[in-house]
């Protein structure tokens, strides 16, 4: 009954067109007019993926909902959207992350609240664009695009570092993504236009393959951040507005990994053969280093930034691991275990270091500090706080039964008919996820309280605590029946396997 | 069938449901609400548990089936289910009987903290984690029940989180758990490369074709099945505090007594005692991997029990038996003889909560002064507690006829009867062990309740028994403690219809039960025919010691702390595990994370982007510089590059 309205064409442009609403709402004096206008957008835009995951069919993995418009015909650029089980959870899941930022920045945001709203709902818009385009420069367009408005939110609204973090920020970000253009522009020699889906049929050489899978690898590894170009993240983080920090974790880096399953496995599968060991190392590097990294942390934030980092590099080991299954089993089905956790890995992961991050901003909105040291004991004043934060602190840590256990099992799962070496790097997650996450925890929830600051916390507020139970609603609900989301992407990574592991040579 | 899955998902639930309400309306509902919730609850938890046994042991039925599909991915099913049968059975009523009585005590024990719906969510909680552990017909449900009883044992260690102490001590068990449970999540790894699957039954009957194959870790000489039981095994060293992972017990002390019972000494720590049990048709399958367990579960035995002998906190005495204890589980389990390694689970269970409970009782009256050295002479205002706490103490030393005797000889005959690598060392400790736990058990007691009182006046005169509700789970854990292994020896170990029945694999070749079952004519000969054996005088000698050093002669413990300077140092010091995980974990990660996050921040952030920001930033401020606007500056330029060029064209 949905199939004339162009669905995803409204999840895109209705945030975009409301962000723009929003920013002529007026000055800070009308700010609850730009509050109401911000969360109206995003409920619509919610309610618009209601009919997208009902009307999704889970069988095929085939492009859904998609919509063909000629843009620039004279250079074959269409305007063309479509999902798959991929794309889909992604699309929902920016919705949601919005929708969750918009509330829990209703108070803390004071100053130009109406641009802050407009930044974060224009930058919604464009993140979903990122991930129904079927077309490479469209794709491209949103991607850069929404560079921009996180550079002002992290410049205009962040910490007292934030001009060298948006700068760095946008820098890193831009530079990664320009040789991504030129491979673009490279594939389309060899096709008609550039649709991506055209592009999997190239017949492409190895060293071709190994030129393009190194052009998009510099874009998507800088976002996801891998080893050794995470730098930029953590001070992103650090002095990003709360809401920043849980768009850059929720969605941000996870257009890396998006990338890496849209272009890079199935264009250059074998040059990503090839270099699959490679990848892997600078996975562990990060799963292991940047964990150790993170347990030296004294700023709440920059904790969790490398903790994001290392769990991110989950992901990456996912995808890359596959090779080095298929090589050793030549069974495309044991390599569905680590590609599908890296999957509910992105997605749980938004849920838990988005949800830490608001809590950093809720402390930080009480005492206007990062440090760990100036805080202790904290459960004292905010218990209703101290027991969300816990559950959250926990999906970080990975334990059974919440969203952060499922994906980094299955992958250390599957990762052994790779090789039981990889098996036993990616398990130290269990000791050092626990180490930082949990001594961070004691140090600022338990003990005595301290401090004056500490002794007038007040706890959750009503918006606040909305936020929180929703995301720990999700937790839980992940963790205890991750096959919710493991049967909408099964079909369409079968698929993406199927391409990634077919030789093109 | 079906009606034993409806009655595991209620006994399952019932827990669960009281520790949600209690929990997440903590602050909206009465003390007295919460505690007649969740104790309700758990009755009827233990109440179901005792018909499921009933069902299973008389009746001879079994459960094996699905709740739900936790995840599907590739060629791999995940699920959520139950598996029913005798030894789930046992366990279920172990774990629920325990925990009834705990949460009946903690109304005595907690009636003056201000946390007290929060403990009776905790307790729920944890009791619920407890039964998803030992109910599931999976190694992914095990691991849920793994890690979720190693979070409530957190959050209860840690219940009084303004001490700083407490909250050391549960960060160091959730730590070392998870040392062991990177092991574990290995071990499933491996288990799910090598057998293809998750779920018990398909993986004990894929073990001995795998075995036969005798497949090896690629690239190394080692068996996979070895190394796969070896990384389960590191698990287990966590949860059951077997050396060198042992170092969180004694710590979880910091947390209130009523779950050092429940969690540290009846249940939680006996998990992995139960998981070697449950994957007994593995571990039958790597003599290598028995030997192991056998060595680290008897000199565990042995020398945490010594370190009993000098410590002087009441908890933390008991502490270290527990430690013993369950060494004494792994060594049986060692020897293929998981009957006695279980039925020591549960008669453990009864004797060692009685003896927590007990403490916890003194700990009341002493006004929560836990130091052995402050008390003396008890047994005059706590008659209660004090004839408790003896029963206990008896039943821990294997005197006949109390359940200790039957369950703790049984395990050291079966070492005696073993013919493993190791076995003739592992006697060696466990019958010394037995001479050193009676030596503790008794100082313990006689410090607490006989002797000179030497606590201050202010405590000397509240000192009185305390309420019912604590000193009746004292007594009703007696019963047990007296007759358990009386009535029970039989039918668990020598029946020609064992309780555990097939529940538990054990090969021919390692069936050190069916040896001794020759030997064995009834309890009551069993008696007679031990009055002379090795253990039973070792553990005389050992009470008689423990009253010559402390009630005859007690000046004689000083003498020998002067005269054994080095031996008491080691003791104290408990053989340098802390120190040594202080400063190589705690100190030296802490340092290794600052140093690497210095390489991080300067090498990679500071070297290489700054520094290439920086190089651009020169290059462009250099060549900025060339920018001078002078027209001359320009026209010279033009002029140099015209002369060059022209030279270059020319030759």
């Amino acid at each position: 009954m949905f199939t004339d309205v162009p669905l995803l064409s409204l999840i895109i442009w209705v945030p975009i067109i409301g962000g723009i609403i929003c920013m002529f709402a007026g000055d800070d004096r009308k700010a609850t007019r730009a509050r109401c206008i911000a969360l109206l957008t995003a409920f619509i835009n919610l309610l618009l993926c209601v009919p997208l995951y009902l009307g999704f069919d889970k069988s095929t993995s085939n492009m859904q909902f998609i919509e063909n418009i000629d843009w620039i015909a004279k250079f074959g650029v269409h305007y063309q959207l479509g999902v798959d089980g991929i794309s889909v959870l992604m699309v929902i899941l920016s919705t949601i992350t919005t929708f969750l930022v918009v509330i829990a920045s209703w108070r803390p945001i004071k100053k130009n609240v109406a641009q802050y709203m407009a930044a974060f709902l224009i930058m919604q818009g464009m993140m979903v664009g990122v991930f129904e385009s079927l077309d490479a420069i469209l794709f491209y367009v949103f991607w850069e695009g929404m560079l921009i408005p996180m550079y002002l939110c992290i410049g205009m609204w962040g910490g007292a570092r934030r001009t060298y973090a948006s700068i760095k920020f946008f820098l890193y970000t831009f530079l990664g993504s320009a040789l991504m253009l030129i491979a673009i522009l490279y594939l389309r020699t060899k096709t008609t236009d550039f649709n991506i889906l055209s592009f999997y049929s190239v017949q492409l050489t190895m060293t071709e393959q190994v030129y393009i899978f190194i052009a998009f690898l510099l874009a998507f590894a800088v976002k996801i951040p891998m080893w050794p170009v995470h730098t930029w993240l953590p001070d992103a983080h650090t002095e990003a507005p709360a809401g920043g920090s849980v768009v850059l974790a929720a969605l941000m880096l996870k257009m890396g990994i998006y990338g890496i399953l849209r272009f890079s496995m199935p264009i250059t599968p074998d040059a990503s053969q090839h270099l699959a060991g490679l990848m892997i190392v600078l996975s562990l590097i990060a799963i292991v280093y940047i964990a150790v990294v993170a347990v030296g942390q004294t700023d709440m934030k920059r904790l969790i930034a490398y903790s994001s980092v290392a769990h991110m590099g989950f992901t990456t080991l996912a995808c890359f691991v596959i090779y080095k299954i298929v090589a050793k089993t030549g069974d495309l089905h044991d390599a569905y275990l680590t590609l599908e956790g890296g999957m509910v890995q992105m997605l749980s992961h938004a849920f838990s270091t988005g949800a830490m991050f608001l809590g950093v901003g809720v402390l930080y909105e009480r005492l206007h500090s990062r440090e760990i040291n100036a805080f202790g004991g904290v459960a004292h004043k905010m218990p209703l706080f101290a027991a969300l934060f816990m559950l959250f602190a926990l999906a970080n840590v990975g334990l059974p039964g919440t969203s952060g256990f499922v994906g980094e099992f299955l992958i250390i799962l599957g990762s052994f008919k790779a090789s039981y070496v990889i098996t036993l790097f990616a398990a130290t997650t269990l000791v050092l996820s626990a180490t930082y996450t949990l001594w961070m925890y004691k140090r600022v929830f338990f003990g005595k309280v301290m401090t004056q600051g500490v002794e007038d916390m007040h706890d959750l507020e009503m918006p606040e605590y909305t936020v929180l139970f929703i995301l720990a609603f999700l937790v839980i609900f992940i963790g205890v029946y991750p096959n919710a989301l493991l049967s909408v992407f099964h079909t369409s990574i079968g698929h993406l396997l199927e391409l990634s592991t077919t030789s093109k040579l | 069938m079906e009606l034993l899955k409806t009655l595991t998902l209620l006994i399952i639930t019932a827990p669960l449901l009281g520790a949600a309400a209690a929990g997440l309306f903590c602050r909206h509902v009465s003390r007295t609400f919460a505690h007649r919730l969740t104790i309700t609850l758990m009755g009827i938890s233990f109440i179901l548990s005792v018909y499921v046994a009933y069902l299973v042991i008389n009746n001879n039925w079994t459960y094996d089936g699905v709740l739900y599909l936790w995840g599907q991915s590739g060629n791999l099913t995940l699920n959520v289910g139950f598996l029913i049968d005798r030894l789930t059975a046992c366990m279920l009523v172990t774990v629920t009987f325990v925990s009834f009585l705990v949460h009946i005590y903690s109304i005595g024990y907690m009636q003056e903290d201000g946390g007290y719906q929060r403990f009776f969510a905790y307790i729920s909680l944890f009791t619920f984690f407890m039964l998803m552990l030992i109910t599931g017909n999976n190694f992914l449900q095990l691991f849920f029940g793994w890690e979720g009883v190693g979070l409530a044992s957190y959050l209860l260690i840690g219940f009084w989180f303004d001490r700083e102490s407490a909250n050391q001590g549960s960060l160091k068990a959730f730590l070392v758990n998870r040392v062991g449970d990177f092991g574990f999540v290995v071990g499933i790894a491996g288990v799910l490369n090598y057998f293809g699957s998750l779920d018990y039954a398909t993986v004990f009957a894929a073990v001995p074709h795998v075995a036969a194959l005798a497949p090896n870790l690629p690239g190394t000489h080692w068996s996979a099945i070895t190394a796969i039981g070896f990384f389960l095994f590191v698990g287990a060293m966590a949860k059951s505090a077997q050396m060198p992972l042992h170092v969180w017990l004694p710590e979880s002390m910091e947390g209130p007594t009523p779950i050092s019972a429940l969690i540290h000494a009846a249940t939680m720590v006996t998990a992995g005692v139960f998981m070697v049990a449950r994957l007994s048709p593995l571990y039958q399958y790597t003599p290598s991997m028995q030997s192991f367990i056998l060595i680290i579960g008897a000199t565990g035995a042995l020398f945490t029990g010594l370190i009993a002998i000098v410590q002087n906190d009441i908890k933390r005495v008991v502490a270290y038996s527990t430690l013993s204890q369950l060494g004494y589980m792994m060594a049986a389990a060692g020897v293929s003889a998981y009957a006695a390694s279980i039925f020591h689970l549960m008669t453990h269970a009864a004797f060692k909560a009685l003896l927590f409970l007990g403490a916890g009782s003194v700990i009341i009256a002493m006004h929560h002064d836990q130091d052995l050295r402050h008390m003396g002479g008890l047994r005059k205002h706590m008659p209660i507690t004090y004839i408790t706490f003896l029963i206990g103490t008896l039943a821990l030393c294997a005197i006949p006829p109390f359940s200790g005797f039957y369950s703790k000889d049984s395990i050291i005959d079966a070492v005696h009867y073993s013919q493993i690598s190791g076995a003739s060392y592992a006697y060696g400790c466990v019958v010394l062990g037995s001479f050193v736990t009676a030596f503790y058990s008794f100082r313990a007691l006689f410090l607490a309740f006989h002797g000179e009182e030497r606590m201050d006046d202010h405590t000397k005169h509240h000192l009185k028994e305390s309420p019912w509700v604590v000193w009746l789970p004292l007594v009703l854990l007696a019963i047990p403690s007296v007759f358990q292994g009386y009535f029970m020896i039989e039918p668990m170990l020598f029946s020609s219809n064992p309780v555990l029945g097939n529940s538990i694999t054990v090969l021919p070749q390692n069936n050190v039960l069916a040896l001794m079952a020759e030997e064995f004519h009834g309890s009551f000969q069993m008696i007679i025919r031990d009055l002379t054996s090795l253990p039973l005088c070792f553990a005389l000698l050992g009470a008689l010691s423990a009253w010559y050093a402390y009630m005859k002669r007690p000046g004689l413990p000083a003498l020998c702390v002067q005269r054994f300077k080095l031996l008491y140092f080691i003791l104290i010091h408990k053989y340098g595990f802390d120190d040594f995980n202080d400063l190589v974990f705690v100190r030296g990660g802490q340092r290794t994370a600052k140093l690497m996050y210095k390489g991080d921040s300067t090498i990679i952030d500071g070297f290489f982007v700054n520094g290439t920001g920086r190089v651009i930033e020169w290059f462009s401020s250099t060549s900025r510089r060339m920018q001078t606007g002078y027209i001359y500056h320009y026209a010279f330029v033009m002029v140099l590059g015209l002369i060059v060029l022209l030279g270059w064209l020319m030759f």
